[in-house]
């Protein structure tokens, strides 16, 4: 029941941590590196608000263990805005007001980077297809999935 | 979630010989979309679990236009169905893969662990019946395989003995006249457990009039997936149409022996499969024909409405 050590990339830095076998992804973000952005909502794989892309696929984080994250490429919320400001996904959550309590918003974003950096002319059933993943209890997903439309938008745009 | 060691073998010798001594306190972990929520939720307890992603049989899989398709265990979903030539083989197959939780879950989640996780309502497991499909399990004893019909036993058990593990599913190429299908009903459109699943699959002769033969597979209205050999049986070499499809239907209605549960009645259930089945036959008919398929995240005729 050694802790381990890993050897990982975030948001493009080389990073090195100890964790035990039974911390997951998340918890090692959180918890190991003070990374707070990946939420935990129902830990089981459900909702969506852990959402971090791992080799450039989305996953749950509550659902991956730390210790496998070794050799990986990550990307989680914090590395989505660049000096440069927000990404044009974040901007679009923010001018659409597409959050309220803003728990589920970091998965949301994730989620909706992993389907527009792929298919930036998804329409809105792919949209909401892809997001069947996330969960949200104030906003009624509306105003998410046009801000995802806008968001696609903008990228075409680029 | 309790205090576990963490293996990553490099070969399928290696992950046997932890499995072997170990006995039940070790575990398999491939997409651990289902294995980390039971170990958290101390459905078992463990000493070890088993990360077999970096064995190269387990993570690749082969397409061979005359041998077939082999998936190794730990492959992820989402790499089978974004496989344009797989998708237009194996169009059940397809149907599953996208249906299975969310799109992270599919990032994760592998054909192997819905089989070895042997749930009643694993969307893969009836999908892969109706495909034919044959396990490739190996062992301290050596190798051996195993039709996916054979293999789950009840609730969560399996018929592998201690120390085996999956090591691939094959999938037999299609012949001329195949289509499959698999469609599950759930009242949400999205990430929810069947409340009856029905994979078919259908080969028909080339004047696309007559079953050459058909298989049906149906989920959570047992203890395991079940085989409807029988109902198969019964289209082999009859017409197509809709009074055989009926029938074939009432028989798939009749092996089923579901529980009354949160999720739905017995008689729910059994209208049910007897509904499912005949979609899926229409729609393995219409693939066997070669109509255009829908596309792949659209698909059901059950999900109506706004998400």
């Amino acid at each position: 029941m050694a802790n381990v050590h890993v050897k990982t990339t975030i948001n493009g830095n080389p990073v090195e941590y100890l964790c035990e076998p039974r911390q997951s992804l998340l918890e090692v973000l959180r918890d190991v590196l003070n990374m707070t952005g990946s939420k935990e909502g129902c830990n089981d794989g459900n909702c969506g608000a852990c959402t971090v892309s791992v080799d450039g696929r989305i996953v749950n984080s509550c659902l991956v263990l730390g210790v496998e994250a070794e050799g990986k490429t990550i990307t989680t919320i914090e590395g989505v805005a660049t000096a440069e400001g927000l990404h044009p996904i974040q901007q679009a959550f923010l001018e659409n007001a597409a959050l309220q309590c803003g728990i589920c918003t970091p998965g949301f974003i994730m989620a909706a980077k992993g389907l527009l950096e792929q298919e930036p002319d998804a329409d809105e059933e792919r949209i909401r297809h892809w997001l069947a993943g996330n969960l949200c209890r104030c906003t009624g997903y509306d105003k998410i999935v046009r801000a995802v439309m806008d968001a696609g938008e903008r990228m075409r745009a680029k | 979630m309790e205090a576990i060691d963490y293996a990553v073998p490099n070969t399928v010798k290696e992950a046997i010989e932890i499995l072997s001594s170990k006995g039940d306190k070790a575990r398999i972990l491939a997409g651990g979309t289902d294995l980390l929520v039971q170990l958290r939720g101390g459905r078992f307890s463990l000493d070890t679990v088993i990360d077999v992603k970096n064995i190269d049989a387990l993570n690749t899989y082969t397409f061979d236009s005359s041998k077939g398709l082999e998936i190794g265990a730990a492959v992820e979903l989402y790499r089978i169905y974004q496989d344009p030539e797989l998708s237009e083989m194996f169009p059940g197959l397809m149907d599953a893969a996208t249906l299975i939780g969310g799109i992270q879950i599919q990032g994760r989640a592998t054909f192997g662990g819905n089989l070895c996780n042997s749930a009643p309502s694993g969307d893969g497991i009836p999908a892969l019946i109706a495909h034919n499909a044959v396990c490739n399990i190996s062992g301290p004893k050596g190798d051996r395989q195993m039709s996916v019909e054979e293999f789950c036993v009840a609730p969560g058990r399996n018929a592998m003995d201690n120390g085996e593990m999956l090591v691939s599913i094959s999938v037999p190429i299609p012949p001329k006249g195949f289509g499959s299908n698999y469609q599950r009903f759930i009242p949400r459109n999205e990430m929810d457990i069947a409340v009856v699943g029905v994979g078919t699959s259908v080969i028909l002769d080339d004047s696309g009039t007559k079953f050459e033969s058909a298989r049906i597979s149906l989920a959570s209205v047992g203890p395991t997936p079940i085989f409807v050999s029988d109902a198969g049986e019964f289209l082999a070499g009859k017409e197509v149409n809709d009074d055989n499809i009926a029938q074939a239907a009432q028989m798939a209605k009749n092996a089923a022996s579901p529980i009354s549960d949160m999720r739905g009645t017995i008689e729910q259930r059994k209208h049910l499969v007897e509904v499912f089945t005949r979609r899926t036959l229409v729609e393995s008919i219409s693939r066997a024909k070669g109509l255009e398929i829908q596309a792949l995240w659209k698909f059901t005729s059950n999900t109506e409405g706004e998400n």
